[in-house]
């Protein structure tokens, strides 16, 4: 469903942050990218939906290449693609049900969607989401007023409104402490089962990536050094994707 | 024992100094170019001292003539003009609010990506900001003939630079993070204007409109010395016919409108933004 | 599910008062116009008039060069001379007027001061000035410094009013002396801002400058004021792209002041800003 071909990105002519990727990714499961700081796990992400622009290579995602996308068909293929991101990225301003509607802003013309006059059965929907993401009642709180977990269920939320194929997460735990991070990733991974969306998701937390993930990519120095199941994952993996031993014991 | 706190920098390099010598170098220029402006502009500037000498004289005669105020000036004349004053300021922050909007967001790149239309939008905004409001006062008089028509429309066109500059630095200023989730979502530009900008800026920017308002009333009331409507136009008679009390009472009702309309903006400062 | 159909319709909880406010906006603008005798034919009349004075304007006439820029060095004359007694009179002033520093018998009267300075607009100032010392840059002079200590007087204080006791308590408890204290802890914190509104000040006496010759307070304005009434209008319109360019020019200036006393910036850093400003930055669609 998504698949990455000679996938390569540089912002400083000879000094590559990603080269040559090249991955596919099946229409099912969660498929974790782990890898030490600077090693181009966030671009590799980014270059999906295109928030980076890839130096060379294909993406082609169910069939056409988002890289040679551009204008509207680059937007009706983003409504396709969630993301959820590591500062959670909320209108701060703006209320929890205003955050979620800004999923379907894809599908919602600007006047209608200025005038707050979203059909209503997704507005059905936002309220059944706000229930499975355990924020029943929070409705009309500003965005501002939530906790780092709550703000980053909403930021679920918010992807899982744009009912789409592909669900792309940007270190979505880094900002929260390790007993909400083991909750968000329960979240996640149980909504994606649930509706059947893949997952791709860059972390660093090895642990995590090790407990939720069917699959895991390995990066180091801008490729892909281990592709397996996480139960491949022994020390001698580890010390190949980060380098160094001391952090291992 | 250790030796405490070996350091790895040299001894040689640890020098501190506030500023590199570049730094340095830039500030000397700065201070050099400042000095000599002020000596060349008061060695050049055409004063004639007897009349600094006299000046404090001058000033006591003027403040004698005009007293006492002539308070029954007020009803007569004052009055409604006051008002138009008022009127033309109101209006013309209102037109410039909804011309600067569109200049503004077409003068900040993250926005429009044309570098061509930043940089013609931020023309219009530094042309409307360097002309004076007397100034553009003048060519209305001159296009529409004497009147407020001319003073609402100077005001408004001198306040699309002012409000249009802050609220493209507010623009500037707004996190991009929300604005790149609706990237994501595949969010038409102008939903990401209305749903990511708009509810970062909007506080500012009516503190922006608040701010213009308040500089705005003053501005509308000297328009009338070019025949632009207001109170303006009571103050050049008077002063044209040296009627000096009349003029006393047409300044002490400026001063009077002025700090009003700062008590009224301080208050909606207070409780709304 | 715990959702009940009645919540679904107000899945945005908006207050009334915006619309109310619209509305009452909305009323106040068709009032005041009709106050103002401000309609649309009259607009509309004038842009035929409009047409015939833009053509009037156009071609610029540049060719009476010397009285343009005796007009226009007057007025920075008057911008850089009112700037500098300005601040350096509003310095002491407004320190005097910070009520955390002061007394009330020195801050209260230091504070009016600066009130009275900047309620009355600097074109009633420069007239009261010119019947006082006479035509000419003098007026000018004193008269846009009485509105910089207006400005600057009153933003000083505020700002000396807001530093954080911290900082200053944290210097005197090293047992430094008073003008240490001064110098470590008060200005650092407002240095900044001092800088911001000092450049702005001279931007706008640089603006005002150009304007109150018009009452005969010295500077160019007297000259556009003399062209306009003469329907010279070609050489009006040189005039005020003079002027525009000469505050383009500040502006630019007040804005380099800005990175290298605030930013720490050197010519390098100020030509390489200049040269980032030209590539354009590559977005994405739409």
């Amino acid at each position: 469903m998504l698949d990455l071909r000679h996938l390569s990105k540089s912002y400083v002519a000879g000094k590559p942050v990603l080269s040559d990727i090249n991955v596919a990714i099946p229409a099912q499961g969660i498929t974790a990218i782990i890898g030490a700081s600077g090693t181009g796990k966030s671009t590799l992400i980014r270059c999906v939906n295109r928030l980076v622009e890839p130096s060379q290579g294909e993406i082609l995602f169910d069939g056409a290449d988002m890289a040679r996308l551009s204008g509207k068909a680059l937007r009706h293929a983003r409504r396709h693609i969630g993301m959820v991101f590591q500062e959670y990225n909320l209108v701060e301003r703006l209320t929890v049900m205003e955050n979620l509607l800004c999923g379907r802003l894809g599908y919602v013309s600007p006047w209608r969607a200025w005038r707050r006059k979203f059909p209503p059965a997704d507005i059905a929907r936002a309220y059944e989401l706000l229930d499975l993401v355990g924020l029943a009642g929070f409705a009309h709180q500003r965005a501002d007023a939530l906790s780092g977990g709550q703000r980053q269920r909403v930021g679920i939320a918010r992807a899982v409104m744009q009912k789409p194929r592909l669900l792309l997460a940007d270190e979505p735990t880094s900002s929260l402490d390790p007993k909400t991070s083991v909750e968000i990733m329960e979240l996640m991974a149980g909504i994606a089962r649930t509706h059947g969306i893949p997952v791709l998701v860059n972390m660093h937390d090895v642990e995590l990536a090790k407990r939720f993930a069917d699959r895991v990519l390995g990066m180091a120095g801008g490729r892909i050094v281990f592709d397996g199941p996480p139960a491949d994952l022994d020390d001698a993996m580890l010390k190949k994707i980060y380098g160094g031993e001391d952090w291992l014991h | 024992m250790a030796a405490p706190f070996a350091s790895a920098t040299p001894s040689h390099e640890r020098i501190w100094q506030r500023f590199t010598r570049a730094q340095r170098l830039t500030r000397f220029a700065v201070y050099l170019a400042v000095v000599a402006a002020i000596v060349l502009a008061a060695q050049t500037v055409e004063i004639i001292p007897e009349f600094l000498a006299d000046a404090p004289e001058q000033m006591a005669d003027l403040v004698a003539r005009m007293w006492p105020i002539d308070f029954a000036h007020y009803p007569d004349a004052i009055h409604a003009a006051l008002m138009e004053t008022i009127h033309i300021a109101t209006l013309g922050t209102l037109l410039a609010l909804v011309l600067a909007l569109p200049v503004g967001v077409l003068a900040a790149n993250s926005l429009v990506p044309s570098m061509a239309i930043n940089v013609l939008a931020k023309l219009i905004l530094v042309s409307s900001r360097s002309v004076n409001s007397l100034v553009w006062a003048l060519l209305f008089v001159g296009i529409f003939g004497p009147g407020a028509l001319a003073g609402t429309l100077a005001i408004a066109f001198r306040s699309i630079g002012f409000v249009g500059k802050l609220f493209g630095e507010a623009l500037d200023e707004a996190q991009r993070g929300p604005i790149e989730a609706l990237t994501a979502a595949g969010a038409p530009w102008m939903s990401r204007l209305t749903f990511g900008y708009w509810p970062q800026v909007r506080p500012a920017f009516w503190s922006i409109a608040l701010f213009r308002w308040d500089i705005n009333v003053r501005e509308s009331a000297v328009l009338g010395l070019v025949g632009a409507g207001g109170i303006g136009m009571v103050l050049d008679s008077a002063l044209n016919l040296f009627q000096w009390t009349r003029v006393a009472m047409v300044l002490l009702a400026i001063f009077v409108v002025v700090i009003a309309a700062e008590i009224v903006v301080t208050q909606v400062r207070r409780r709304v933004i | 599910m715990s959702t009940a159909p009645a919540i679904r319709e107000d899945a945005f909880r908006r207050r009334a008062w915006p619309r109310v406010a619209a509305v009452a906006l909305f009323v106040y603008v068709v009032y005041a116009c009709a106050q103002l005798d401000v309609s649309w034919e009259r607009v509309h009349a004038g842009l035929d008039n409009a047409a015939r004075f833009f053509s009037r304007l156009f071609p610029p006439n540049f060719t009476r060069s010397d009285l343009l820029i005796k007009g226009l060095t007057e007025s920075l004359e008057i911008a850089v001379l009112a700037s500098t007694l300005g601040i350096g009179l509003a310095l002491p002033i407004g320190l005097a007027a910070a009520r955390n520093l002061m007394p009330a018998w020195i801050s209260w009267p230091a504070r009016f001061v600066i009130v009275a300075a900047r309620s009355l607009h600097p074109v009633i100032v420069a007239i009261i000035f010119v019947k006082a010392v006479g035509f000419g840059a003098l007026a000018g002079i004193l008269a846009l410094t009485v509105a910089s200590i207006g400005f600057i007087g009153k933003l000083f204080t505020e700002a000396i009013e807001e530093i954080s006791d911290k900082q200053v308590e944290a210097i005197r408890a090293t047992g430094a002396p008073f003008p240490s204290v001064l110098a470590y802890g008060v200005l650092p914190q407002v240095f900044s801002r001092f800088i911001g509104f000092a450049t702005y000040q001279l931007d706008s006496n640089l603006r005002n400058s150009t304007m109150v010759g018009i009452v005969g307070a010295g500077g160019i304005g007297g000259t556009l004021f003399a062209a306009f009434q003469r329907f010279d209008y070609d050489y009006v319109c040189a005039i005020l792209i003079s002027i525009i360019a000469l505050i383009m020019i500040g502006e630019l200036f007040a804005t380099a002041i800005r990175a290298i006393f605030i930013e720490n910036a050197t010519f390098a850093d100020l030509f390489r800003r200049g040269e980032a400003m030209r590539h354009v930055r590559h977005s994405e669609d739409d």
